[in-house]
């Protein structure tokens, strides 16, 4: 007996779940938010400020996990705001790919840190966050719109010269890093790419 | 006739060649040119970024240089997307972006696709 053919809906449905599927694969994380980015830049900046050079005590180090904490909550929010405003789906294949390769330096970077306090490295911990983050922002922008990983690269580069500079350039170091590089990208990628 | 004025002649019969037209479709009939799988899926991926490589397209859509070949072709002949080619240092590059005649025509695609569904379920 021969088989009912299949209802041409159901190749629809299909060919619709393919064109989605493709592209998803196909398509870059574009919720990277530029304001987000500004403000991030703004507080880095203002936390130098405040912190000083790296002097070695567990205060200077507080200042800046409080920095990175605000800086995960603009992170978090700016990014969720995007996400709604331009219709791009942080549930999406594209959003899970951009943070399963951002994430993994950022793990590293919560490991070394009190690694280099407990061995009284502190001074060096410039180097260590910028290139760590720089990292995550290289690898995750692999999956974004081109300008990520070039803040990325920007950063990294800094973190370098981090761990090469005398100590006390330091906190200039991450304000250039954290602040100037998070500023300049995120004016142009709110330019850009829509916000 | 000199073999110039008759060259001249056959320019002038082509130049006057009016394309053929498309045959005329019904409201839920599909553009044949996407619906194939492989062109579909070209045609889906540059609709989300502003150009692809032949390569970048080939990884995506896991398949051969030979058929990838083919098909783009036959979208490049409907000027549903635009191929550049340029060199990086010695190696050739091609890429690919789709045209306003492309993304209107994927548009109305899924736009018959949607009727479809929405007349199965009437």
């Amino acid at each position: 007996m021969a088989a009912r053919p299949e209802p041409i809906h159901a190749h629809v449905i299909d060919d619709l779940r393919f064109i989605r599927e493709t592209m998803e694969r196909a398509g870059a994380f574009t919720a990277v938010p530029g304001w987000g980015g500004v403000a991030m830049g703004i507080s880095a900046v203002g936390t130098a400020i405040i912190s000083g050079p790296p002097d070695n005590t567990t205060r200077w180090v507080a200042v800046w996990l409080i920095d990175a904490v605000v800086a995960v909550a603009i992170a978090l929010v700016s990014t969720a705001w995007k996400s709604r405003t331009s219709g791009v789906p942080l549930s999406g294949v594209p959003a899970l790919r951009f943070g399963l390769a951002y994430a993994p330096p950022l793990v590293a970077g919560m490991v070394l840190t009190p690694v280099f306090v407990t061995m009284g490295l502190m001074a060096r911990l410039p180097g260590c966050w910028l290139l760590l983050y720089g990292t995550a922002v290289t690898t995750g922008g692999a999956f974004s719109v081109r300008i990520v990983p070039i803040v990325g690269g920007g950063c990294m580069a800094r973190g370098v010269v981090g761990f090469v500079a005398p100590a006390p350039w330091g906190h200039w170091l991450m304000a250039a890093g954290f602040g100037g590089l998070h500023i300049v990208f995120g004016l142009i990628i709110a330019r850009r790419y829509g916000g | 006739m000199g073999r110039k004025s008759e060259a001249r002649s056959l320019k002038s019969e082509v130049r006057n060649l009016k394309p053929e037209a498309p045959p005329k479709r019904g409201p839920l009939d599909l553009d044949r040119l996407i619906h194939e799988r492989l062109r579909l899926g070209i045609v889906s991926a540059l609709a989300v970024n502003d150009r692809l490589t032949f390569n970048d397209l080939k990884r995506l859509l896991r398949t051969t240089d030979g058929n990838l070949s083919v098909h783009a072709r036959k979208l490049e002949d409907a000027e549903y997307i635009a191929c550049d080619k340029s060199f990086d240092g010695r190696i050739p590059r091609t890429e690919f972006r789709i045209t306003p005649a492309g993304r209107r025509a994927f548009e109305k695609y899924l736009t018959h696709m949607e009727a479809i569904i929405k007349a199965a379920k009437a």
